[in-house]
């Protein structure tokens, strides 16, 4: 039984055709590699699966349930969450607070607006244990811009943690990062995935090897007949 | 810690002292601009969205509260409260609409609604009286007591502003006020964190209108009437002025912006009736030479003075103080 699955999906903007009938199946409890050429439309598939774009045509269900056109948040909160390619922080918010506003979204503290910030040290010890795994636990004060490119994309993939999903959509975790930062970056996405699924985006196929059970070649301009997404 | 604390003393004297500095009416100004400027910045610096409507919700509290005290005997400062509570209902409808949209966008709905509600409050004579506005409200406090002395009625009103200020100040730094920041430097992973951000937006736009109908409350009952002027687009202008002049995302920026712009327009004025040419041109002055508006700029060089003085000084191993803006 597949854990998120799509059927023909397909998403054109402005009568260009990014994505056409996908078909994806991931199975719990896997690392499933999504490869393909740039342009292929990797990070457009997760925008479908994550809800910041719409489909054109056909459905995404996750553990079941349709969720085809739901807003991003209300996914977040059924338990899949991403990070993103192009790293996605509260540059002017120190590493502490990025975390804890990843905490607090599980909970409607968020609309509590005569309370002091204070009550947010409650995911003090939460936030430090997340900041550790990533190895950042150092810089738990300072300023999230002040981190070093590595650094920043420790703090993506920490703050997706945060969520703690059952379903994990990596987008390039490993973009732009040095041999040494790769093997941690690779060693954490084993660690949590033990407990969880991950889908995976990446370029590097070395990373892809180690890492993966299933992998699906996403491509564009399939000649016709064949799906554009192939599973292998 | 100390001087902070001496600081506050120092301001609270000087606002307690202000009817004797400069004449009453100006003081009251001061007053309720301060706060109409601090509940526009929660939604301008906190959020990051520039309302350029806000004369709406202003004008609506100032003549609902206006109205209630004339036509229903409504003692201060109940009325003034019932304004917020109008402009906040209306700002529901309104900014549902417009938080649908960003940046430039945001700004000309805003000012469309604006411009909507100065045509109705124009076109309603048998309510608002049309051009003439709102004249010979009565300034009674709740009890009976007669506030027709303006020295009194100053000091009856300091608390509430402080109130007002305090409420704008509490949303800012509680978890709400977290998420709107968060909303502000990255719409997107907000989004992907699980937060809705339209109903945010929306929620920090209804408290930020809410306080400005308090402020316009309060200020009919300042002034013993309301005009027409009080909706126009340049009350908009004006207040959005005040912020950027003091330091948006400060505590007290909106506030000094505020009694610089009424204190400038004051002194100006005797002088000249170009006075808004002067206005206009320290406001370039200030906003070229200080960035971030004088409260803004002047936190940073202190802040950056501490921060050398801590790296000259030994450091302690366990220093991860959380860092907020």
């Amino acid at each position: 039984m597949p854990v998120l699955q799509t059927k023909g999906l397909a998403i054109d903007f402005r009568g260009f055709r990014a994505l056409a009938g996908v078909d994806l199946r991931v199975e719990a409890g896997v690392i499933h590699a999504i490869i393909g050429p740039n342009g292929a439309g990797k990070t457009t598939l997760f925008n479908l699966l994550s809800g910041l774009l719409r489909p054109t045509e056909g459905h995404i269900l996750f553990e079941n349930r349709e969720i085809t056109g739901w807003p991003a948040h209300a996914i977040v909160h059924l338990g899949l969450a991403r990070s993103f390619q192009i790293t996605s922080i509260f540059p002017h918010l120190s590493l502490l607070d990025n975390i804890r506003l990843a905490r607090q979204s599980g909970t409607p503290l968020g609309y509590y607006f005569w309370l002091p910030e204070t009550v947010l040290h409650r995911f003090d010890q939460d936030a430090r244990t997340i900041l550790e795994s990533v190895g950042l636990a150092e810089a738990a004060g300072k300023p999230a811009q002040e981190l070093s490119y590595g650094q920043k994309r420790a703090l993506e993939i920490a703050l997706t943690l945060a969520l703690q999903p059952r379903m994990l959509l990596l987008d390039e975790p490993t973009a732009g990062l040095g041999v040494e930062d790769i093997s941690r970056v690779v060693a954490l996405i084993r660690q949590v995935a033990r407990t969880r699924t991950v889908v995976l985006v990446e370029h590097n196929m070395g990373v892809v090897a180690a890492l993966s059970d299933r992998i699906t070649v996403l491509q564009r301009d399939a000649p016709s007949g064949r799906p554009a997404g192939v599973v292998w | 810690m100390i001087a902070r604390r001496l600081g506050w003393v120092a301001l609270g004297g000087l606002v307690l002292l202000l009817p004797r500095l400069v004449y009453e009416g100006l003081a009251l100004d001061i007053l309720t601009w301060a706060l109409f400027a601090t509940a526009l910045d929660i939604l301008l610096g906190y959020t990051g969205l520039l309302s350029f409507g806000h004369a709406a919700f202003f004008g609506a509290g100032a003549y609902a509260s206006g109205l209630l005290a004339l036509r229903g005997s409504v003692p201060y400062p109940v009325n003034a409260v019932a304004g917020a509570l109008v402009a906040g209902a209306l700002s529901v409808p309104l900014l549902y609409l417009a938080v649908r949209r960003r940046g430039i966008y945001f700004a000309m709905i805003t000012l469309a609604f604006a411009q909507m509600i100065y045509y109705i409050i124009n076109e309603w004579r048998g309510l608002t009286g049309g051009e003439n506005g709102v004249q010979g409200v009565p300034r009674v406090l709740v009890g009976g007591l007669d506030l027709s002395n303006l020295t009194m009625f100053y000091y009856v009103t300091v608390p509430l502003v402080a109130v007002g200020m305090w409420v704008c100040w509490r949303i800012v730094h509680s978890p709400f006020g977290r998420v709107l920041m968060a909303i502000r430097e990255n719409e997107v992973r907000a989004r992907s964190l699980g937060y809705p951000v339209d109903r945010y937006k929306l929620l920090s736009a209804v408290l930020s209108c809410t306080l400005s109908g308090f402020a316009g409350g309060i200020y009919v009952i300042a002034h013993r009437f309301v005009a027409l002027e009080t909706v126009h687009w340049i009350t908009s202008g004006t207040v959005v002025m005040m912020v950027l002049l003091g330091g948006m995302e400060t505590t007290l920026g909106p506030a000094v912006g505020a009694a610089l712009v009424l204190l400038l327009r004051d002194i100006l004025s005797t002088w000249t009736d170009a006075w808004g040419v002067a206005t206009g041109a320290i406001f370039v002055a200030v906003i070229l030479v200080f960035r971030r508006g004088i409260v803004g700029t002047l936190q940073q060089l202190m802040q950056s003075r501490l921060h050398a003085a801590l790296e000259s000084a030994p450091r302690r191993p366990d220093e991860a103080t959380p860092v907020s803006r």
